[in-house]
Formats: structure tokens, sequence, C-alpha cells
């Protein structure tokens, strides 16, 4: 019985496979339910990743809304949204905040030299511990924020050209328009 | 019209595979020496066939046929003739006639040197070769032909992707290959063993220095491939644990069980299951790793949604080679088991216990690989573990290795002696434990390096005293078999490699600087000045070289050209400037200009130091020389034609 094991194991592996293919034909991979949504964010307290010295706290950014993107050097998938948010950042409509998770902040900044900054401010979260509030699975996702620090979408997965004209944008636009 | 020569000719070979692939094995079962004759010719044959389309390939590159789909997308007019060459396999369709062509040339190789072999084994390990051929000239005639055309024909193509255009990526992925594909020779081996119901030891003694010599190819393939990230990508990593590094990385590790598994077998007979087991798993891993970068399943989302065909041909193939195999061996393995008993404190316990980390660290890296699919599976996004896992996994499991890898020599077969092993333990331990206190004086305690200069100086001194062993022991001329040469030489490149990775990782500095030209900055204990950028051209870019002085003390050390480079296409590519050294690696790369418009103003840079890196690369290096020197050893040749002697004498009794 144990000799059938590798083989069993295999077959597993085939279905997912298999499984794989049969969702990527079927579903957007990127649509994703989340609890957060329409919740307040969780609240947090993380160093700036160019000035650790000072911290930024949920409360510091409410008022104004805000795209939180959490994005790290390690990541592959970042750097295939990475051109996409550098060019969308200035017509976004609201404020774009870097979110770097489990990163080494030397490789962050590296990393942000090599493929440009987009983002008017930059937190570190070095640890992860606070990305557990935010429930991040991993990188890169997205949170949109509103002005009373309401998580209003969320996207996981990088932000492609049609992710954000058929999504986020409309997302936006909603939320600007409901709030001025 | 030419092209489509190519395609013929590819067809043609596929028709041959298929012979080579079913033929032998009909006659091997009925006993039919004629059917079993087939396999040679049509391996030769079908080797032909593919060359040729091979050729008319790199003929279409560098006669610019832009009316070939492949060539207008990979290449253009003014792209040099030795990157179009490479440009046959800067993509998907040409690197899988690249796969195929290695393939084929393993198996002409195999066909010439098994004619000592026993008929039977000798082909239906051919056999095995043709099928694994016909799955991946299927796969590039029905779903990815390099030969489609482009109608109308362009005037000039687009571009080979720049990333690709460097002296190190032209011959990095035939190395690659040539390792991957060098993993189906044990497979098939293993594939014919279990047909026959029986792996005669002599039979693995065999086929051991193929697995070493693919083995080896596969870890230049690597260091080459590490070497080229460090290089090319621009920010000073050596190694991603991304998807296509960790393809690569899987089956060298299961490759680097089957090798000591195989020892074993060839030696004491026993663990037969397990050494087919890692045969089939190792080029499994191959194959799975091929597929899954070349799908593009794991590092674009939309792979498949643009060609769903190559995902279902890619899970069928893999189903039925590696799901086959293994439900072969789940039925016939019991049949080739055997061997000799060993005690608890015994060479075999330490190898095997090599064997299940490396086989453990696999399945983590193959874990970690696919989690973005399990992520889907799961409901839960398409997300990366990324180093934050690999890096703590990784360490942990290989650390048991380390601490074990001196005695390993010292054990004998069945069972070792305790007295010996201490003596090596005192003695390399108390030399690591000493120098390790020396070095915390120089690296500021910093816990990585002291670790990394005991375990320098743990397993050199453990290869170190096994080799002063058999210099007193062993009589002249007999000392060092190239297969305990080699060993010995693998050793010292872990030892050599990890000192590497730790020392580099823990003494690296690294400073993000916006430099004007003519301000300096002091760096460990360099000084790097910045003389300004100016524009500079290439065969088929422009770039900004940047130059950067490097003093030490006031004596000149290096000058610096790092580049950012534009590709005809409009691609950007970092070229960072690197100052090799035994001792210390000087590293520059090119930012952004601080003011847009004005690049001989003020620049944002990127400065390292970085102590012995060099050595990660030089350790690698070292246990490629030990792959291919144990590949060398005449026992593998000599005492083989003896062996199946006297198993052609059986046959034939038995006959």
């Amino acid at each position: 019985m144990n000799r059938l094991l590798p083989f069993i194991g295999f077959m597993l592996l085939v279905a997912l496979f298999g499984f794989g293919i049969w969702w990527n034909t079927r579903h957007d991979p990127n649509a994703i339910p989340t609890p957060l949504l329409d919740k307040p964010a969780p609240a947090f307290s993380l160093p700036k990743l160019y000035e650790p010295a000072q911290t930024v706290s949920k409360a510091d950014l409410l008022g104004q809304p805000y795209l939180l993107n959490v994005f790290a050097s390690w990541c592959i998938e970042c750097g295939v949204e990475h051109p996409v948010l550098e060019a969308a950042a200035p017509t976004l409509g609201v404020k774009l905040v870097g979110y770097n998770y489990k990163d080494a902040p030397a490789d962050a900044k590296g990393w942000l030299a090599a493929h440009g900054n987009p983002y008017a401010l930059l937190i570190a979260d070095e640890s992860g511990q606070t990305a557990l509030d935010f429930g991040v699975y991993g990188a890169p996702e997205s949170f949109l924020i509103d002005a009373k620090g309401v998580v209003r979408y969320k996207h996981i997965g990088p932000i492609t050209p049609d992710v954000l004209a058929t999504k986020l944008r409309p997302a936006i636009a909603a939320m600007l328009k409901e709030a001025p | 019209m030419t092209p489509e020569l190519g395609q013929l000719a590819l067809i043609l070979a596929l028709l041959l595979a298929l012979a080579q692939g079913i033929l032998p094995l009909i006659g091997a079962w009925r006993g039919n020496r004629a059917l079993m004759a087939v396999a040679r010719p049509a391996a030769t044959g079908q080797a032909v066939f593919v060359a040729f389309a091979f050729g008319i390939l790199v003929w279409a590159f560098l006669h610019f046929d832009f009316s070939v789909q492949y060539v207008a997308d990979n290449s253009n007019l003014e792209l040099p003739w030795y990157y179009r060459i490479a440009a046959v396999w800067g993509a998907h369709e040409g690197s899988l006639l690249l796969w195929i062509l290695i393939l084929n040339v393993w198996t002409v190789a195999l066909a010439a040197f098994s004619q000592k072999l026993p008929e039977v084994f000798a082909s239906r390990v051919l056999a095995v070769m043709g099928l694994i051929a016909v799955g991946f000239l299927a796969f590039i005639i029905f779903t990815s032909n390099p030969f489609g055309r482009l109608l109308p024909m362009p005037g000039d193509g687009a571009d080979l992707n720049p990333v690709l255009q460097d002296p190190g990526m032209t011959f990095h992925p035939p190395v690659l290959y040539t390792g991957y594909v060098g993993f189906s020779v044990a497979f098939a081996f293993a594939i014919a063993g279990l047909l026959g119901g029986e792996l005669e030891q002599a039979w693995v003694r065999w086929a051991r220095p193929w697995t070493n010599v693919a083995w080896a190819f596969l870890t230049l393939g690597i260091v080459a491939g590490s070497w080229w990230a460090y290089a090319e990508l621009g920010w000073g990593g050596w190694w991603f644990w991304d998807p296509v590094e960790n393809a690569s990385f899987m089956p060298w590790l299961v490759g680097l069980g089957l090798i000591h598994a195989q020892a074993i077998t060839e030696k004491r007979g026993s663990l037969r299951a397990w050494t087919i087991l890692l045969s089939i798993f190792a080029f499994s891993l191959s194959l799975l790793g091929t597929f899954l970068v070349r799908s593009g399943v794991l590092t674009s989302v939309h792979a498949f949604a643009s060609d769903p065909r190559r995902g279902v041909f890619i899970l069928a193939f893999l189903t039925i080679v590696v799901g086959g195999s293994l439900l072969l061996y789940a039925l016939r393995a019991p049949r080739v088991a055997g061997g000799k008993a060993f005690q608890l404190l015994s060479r075999e316990t330490v190898l095997l216990i090599g064997n299940l980390m490396f086989a453990v660290a696999a399945a983590m890296v193959l874990l970690g690989t696919l989690f973005p699919l399990v992520g889907d599976a799961l409901n839960l996004g398409r997300i990366s573990v990324g180093p934050p896992y690999f890096g703590f996994l990784f360490p942990l499991l290989m650390l048991p290795v380390v601490l074990l890898l001196p005695f390993g020599p010292f054990l004998r077969w069945g069972k070792g002696d305790s007295p010996m092993l201490k003596q090596v333990l005192l003695r390399a331990g108390i030399a690591a434990v000493a120098c390790a206190i020396v070095a915390a004086f120089f690296v500021d305690g910093k816990l990585k390096a002291i670790a990394g200069v005991a375990s320098l100086v743990w397993l050199t001194v453990g290869v170190l005293l096994y080799a002063i062993k058999r210099w007193r022991e062993v009589p002249r001329g007999r000392r060092y078999p190239a297969e305990m040469a080699g060993m010995l030489l693998a050793h010292l490149g872990v030892g050599v490699f990890i000192a590497g990775v730790l020392l580099s990782e823990s003494l690296s500095v690294t400073s993000d600087v916006r430099m004007a030209p003519g301000q300096t900055q002091h760096i460990g204990s360099y000084d790097f000045r910045f003389d300004g950028a100016h524009r500079t051209t290439g065969p088929n870019w422009k770039a900004d070289q940047g130059v950067v002085t490097v003093t030490r003390d006031g004596k000149p050390v290096a000058v610096m050209h790092p580049q950012k480079r534009t590709y005809l296409r409009g691609q950007v590519q970092t070229e960072s400037a690197v100052d090799a050294g035994i001792f210390r690696d000087l590293y520059v790369a090119l930012g952004e200009p601080m003011d847009a418009g004005n690049i001989e103003g003020a620049w944002s840079l990127r400065l390292y130091t970085k102590p012995f890196v060099r050595w990660i690369w030089g350790g690698g290096i070292l246990m490629m020389l030990g792959g291919f020197t144990c590949a060398a050893d005449k026992r593998f040749r000599l005492k083989r034609t003896a062996a199946v002697r006297e198993d052609l004498v059986l046959l034939e009794t038995r006959a």
C-alpha cells in the first residue's frame, strides 16, 4: 500500500493542476470577497520606509481617501503590477500609499530605485504583524480606504490595466461621488 | 519554403520517436531481436531530423527571415549575430526545440555507449528515451510550432528580451537543459529496471556516471544563472527563489540525493526502491519545472487563458509520464527490493539522513513554488510566499546535512566505529570553534558571519582529515581514485559555498545615494567617487553610462561604468558594473537621474561592497568539478565491461 503513496500524492498534484486550468479559464483569478469589505480598516502604527524614526498610524491618514498597496521587493507579481501603478498614480484621484511587506528596508529601497517610486507615502511592515490584522495573504494586494477609514474595495494579486479600468477606477469614482 | 522543411523534419522525427519508443518494448517483451534492434537506428535518425530542424531555425534567424513568426518576435535587423543565435532559445517554442535536441544528444550517446549492456535492458532504456521524445515532439508540433508563418512579412522584427542579451545568458539555457535532460537517463534506467522486474547492481554502476554528469551540468547551469541574475538584475542579489530558479533547484536537490542513493545501491545493493523512486522524481521535477516555467502558469496570470491547449497538453503529458512511472513503481518495486542490512551507526544511515533532507527540501521548495496555485484552489487568490518562507526553512533543513557531512566518508558501509568519529568530531569541532572565536573579532560579532567561518572550517577540516587518512593508510597511486577525489572536491565546495553565502549576506554594505558629479561616498573601506554620466551607444542600444572611480586609502582600485540601457524597442535594462575579487566585489548600479532632463547632473546610485560573494559561485564550481571528476572514475568503465560480460553469460545460460 505505501508503495502507492507517491502515485497518490502525484495524482493529488494533478488534480490541483487540473483545477488550476479549469479555474483560470472560468474565473477572474483576482476576484475574491474580503471580510473587511465595508468595515473599518484595522488600526495600525508603522514606521515610514525612508524615515524609520517616524511612524504613521491609521488616525494620521483619516480625512482623505487612499489606496494602500501591499508590495515587496521579493514578490514577482509586484514587478508586473508596478509599471501599471506608476502610470496610473497621477490620475488615480486618491493618494497612493505603499505598504512594504516582510521586506528588508535596503532591498525595498533598491527595488524602488530600480523600478521607480509612485508612492506618495511609504510605510514598512518588516515583521508582517500588522498585515495579519489586514488579512493580507501575500503580496501584492491593494486596499481602497475612504476618508473615514473604511475599506471600500480590495484587490488580491497584481493590478493589471484591465483591473484598473474595470474595477479599481469605478470603485474610486463611486467612492468619491458618494462623499465629495 | 525552408521553414516548412523544418516542420516536416519535426514530423518525421516524431514518427521515428514513435518507432523508437514502441517497437523495442514489444521486442523486449516478446524476445524479438529484430524489433529490439530498431532502437539504435531510430534514435540516430530522430536526432538527425531534429538537428536539421534546429539548424533551419538558426538559419532563419541568421538570415532575418521575418516571415517566421518566432523570428520576427525575437530578433531584429540590429541584433548582433551571436544574440540572434541565442535568440533561437530565447522564448518558448525555440527553447522547447533546444530541449528536444539535447534529449537527442543524450539518447545518441546512450545508444553508442550501451553496446555492452544486455540487449533486452538496453532496448528498454532506449525505448523509454524514445517515449519521452514522443511527448515533447507532439507538444512542439501540435501546440508550439516554432516555424509558424507571419503574413504579411514585416520589414523588421521586434526584439530579443533584453534581459537575455548578455554573454552569460547565451550559454546558460543549453547548459541547464543538458542537466535537466540528463536525468532522463537515470529515469530510463529505473523504468527499464521496473519493466524487467530486476535492477542489477552492475547496471546501477553503469548509470552512475550519467547521473553525475547530468547533475554537474545542472550545477553549472544554476551557477551561471545565479551569476547572471547578480550581474544583470541590478540589485546585487544572487538568488531570488522565483519559480524559474526553483524549477532548476528542485531536480538539483533530488539529483543530489540520487547521486548518493545510487552509490549505496551500487556498492551494497540496498535501497533499490528508493534509488528508483528518486530517479523518477529527479526527472519528473525536471519535466514539471520545464513545463511550469514554459507554460507561464506560475509567472503570468493569463497564460492558460491565452492558450489553454498548452496547459491541458502539459497536464496530460505529465500525468502519463509521472503517473505512469509511479504506478509502475507501485506495482513492480517490491520485486526489485533487496540488499544488505546495515546498523544504525553506518555510512548508509548518514547518507539516508542526507537523502531525506534533500527530498524534504525539494518538497518544501515545490510547495512554496506552487503556492500561488494552491491559493487559487483554496480561493485565497494568487499570492507568493517568497524568500521569508524559503529563507527560513531551507537553512533549517540543511543544518543536519552540514553537521553530518564530515563523518560520512569515515563511516564504513554496514557498520561504523565510534572512536574514529569522536576523533573527527573533536578535531574539526575544536578547529571550527577556535576559528569562529577569532573571526568574531573581525566581523563585529555578526552571528551569520561567525557561523559562515565555523561551517567553512568544520567542512574543510573534515575533508582534509579524510584526505590525510587516505594518504597515510593507502599505498601511492590508489590513494585518491577519481570517485573519491570528486567527492572530496564537492564536499569542499559545500563549505566554500556556505561561507560565501553567510559572509556576503552579513558583511555586505549597501548604500542608496544621490550623487552629484565629483561627490564621494565612503562605503566599507572604499571611497566611491561619481564622475558624472554621459551617453553611449552599442550595436542595438543606447545608454546613459556613469563613471565611478573607486579608491582605497587614496590608492586607485577600479573605474566602473554602470549603464542604464534602452534597447531598440524601448525596453530599459540596468547594466551594473562589477569589480570582482576573491575576497570582495565592488558593485555599482545606476538608478535614475535626479532631474530627468539633465543626465549630466546628479543621479541616484546604488553602491555595494560585497565581501566573499564570489565564494558562492566558487563553491558551486567546486561541486560541479566534483560531479565531473566522479563520473570520470575508471571503475565505472573497467568493471562495467567485466560485470556486463558476466551478465551476458548469465543471460545466455538462462536462454
